[in-house]
């Protein structure tokens, strides 16, 4: 896959992927032409398909750690979550479309990680679209094989005696995880832990922010 | 691709495109008329192959199980589809300038 | 019948060509049901544009020995993954 943008960094320091500004390619004609003949035969609506963007757009990891935050600050908003995470998201007033939404909880002895063996399943409609490395084929072939191995790579060190436990989204379901509350985060208000969410830390690649790290 | 060997996780990330984003609209809004499921668009792709997931992003890979998919479901045939891709071609050398007069 | 958690289930090491969300990964492996779904369309079905029934999906939890035997990297750790009711016989 061609990675070579480099030279076109956008305001995040992520490259852009051949846009406006580049040659046309075979499939942004193919995009331009389906996008064009459901227009034509009145199956969408150029504003549909723009709301649809912005909707997306709008979805992003804050929603799932608003959503990790309460848990940590509601004892029962998380008995809740940890019952049906679709309702309890739904209940934070977030919109999640049909998605069946499952929370798997990080403690002291079990950490969990998330991936998606045989496409790229993700809670998109709570977190946003997934990041680039775990639609990988590097991430999806070795999450299920050498967890610990990937976990270091994401720099993640697991306490001895801790068991990894690997959800491969293989059907209807989605997964989130709710991670472990920081030590020396008491007396925080939920706004505050939310900000400690990192999006990797709710896929299992990743730990929340410690206090003193932010 | 479970269990295979592969090398270090690539970590380098992308802002999405606009064509990209379209992609993904698409692929909900098609979904949500009914014209195929989530699954018959992982079906397409895993019939692309493997040589299609080295030689093709991601989005590419989806507008092309999208395409599939409509064509399968009679939403437009090939022939409108070959005159709809001819017509935006030559339009212009660029995404920007291959739109259509109506963007 | 619907199989309870905690119950033994070994994945049916069929290998038809087509869409099928059973990993390859783990056809022949037995685990534990760890939770039960609920009824879902058959994406074998609604892969293909067909009518699909609506079939148990479970949650089937596996060890790392069991699914990667000697080349385990922890054989305690464990593995979860959704699999249909037809992929599922007694273990």
């Amino acid at each position: 896959m061609p990675h070579d943008h480099h030279d076109h960094l956008s305001p995040s320091g992520h490259p852009y992927r051949q846009d406006n500004d580049s040659g046309l390619t075979y499939w942004q004609t193919m995009e331009i032409a389906v996008r064009e003949l459901l227009v034509e035969k009145g199956e969408v609506t150029a504003s549909q398909i723009a709301d649809q963007i912005s909707a997306m757009d709008e979805r992003s990891p804050a929603n799932g750690a608003a959503v990790v935050a309460r848990a940590w600050t509601d004892p029962d908003f998380k008995a809740r979550l940890m019952d049906n995470a679709s309702d309890a998201s739904r209940e934070m007033g977030f919109d999640i479309g049909p998605m069946h939404l499952v929370a798997v909880e990080n403690t002291a002895e079990v950490h969990n990680l998330i991936v998606c063996t045989l496409c790229s399943c993700y809670p998109r409609n709570l977190l946003g679209l997934p990041p680039d490395w775990y639609k990988t084929r590097e991430y999806r072939s070795r999450a299920v094989r050498e967890p610990r191995a990937v976990l270091r790579e994401f720099g993640v060190e697991l306490a001895n005696g801790v068991q990894v436990r690997v959800h491969d989204s293989t059907a209807d379901m989605r997964y989130i995880v709710l991670p472990a509350r920081p030590a020396g985060t008491e007396g925080m208000d939920a706004e505050a832990l939310a900000a400690l969410v990192s999006r990797d830390s709710m896929i299992g690649t990743g730990l929340p922010r410690t206090p003193s790290s932010t | 691709m479970g269990g295979a060997a592969a090398g270090a996780v690539p970590m380098d990330g992308h802002d999405f495109a606009l064509w990209e984003k379209r992609v993904d609209a698409l692929m909900i809004l098609g979904s949500g008329k009914g014209h195929f499921t989530v699954d018959g668009l992982r079906r397409a792709l895993e019939d692309m192959g493997e040589p299609a997931f080295e030689s093709m992003s991601y989005y590419e890979r989806w507008i092309a199980a999208i395409n599939q998919n409509l064509i399968e479901a009679g939403v437009y045939s090939l022939e409108e589809l070959g005159e709809k891709m001819a017509e935006v071609d030559a339009r212009g050398e660029t995404y920007a300038a291959a739109q259509g007069i109506s963007e | 019948m619907t199989r309870a958690p905690g119950s033994a289930v070994k994945i049916r090491a069929l290998s038809p060509p087509g869409h099928i969300r059973t990993p390859h990964y783990l056809r022949g492996k037995s685990g534990i049901v760890e939770r039960v779904l609920g009824r879902f369309k058959n994406p074998e079905q609604l892969a293909y544009a067909l009518p699909a029934p609506k079939r148990v999906l479970y949650r089937v939890r596996f060890t790392m020995q069991e699914v990667w035997g000697e080349t385990a990297e922890a054989p305690n750790d464990t593995l979860d993954a959704e699999i249909y009711e037809h992929w599922l016989e007694d273990a």
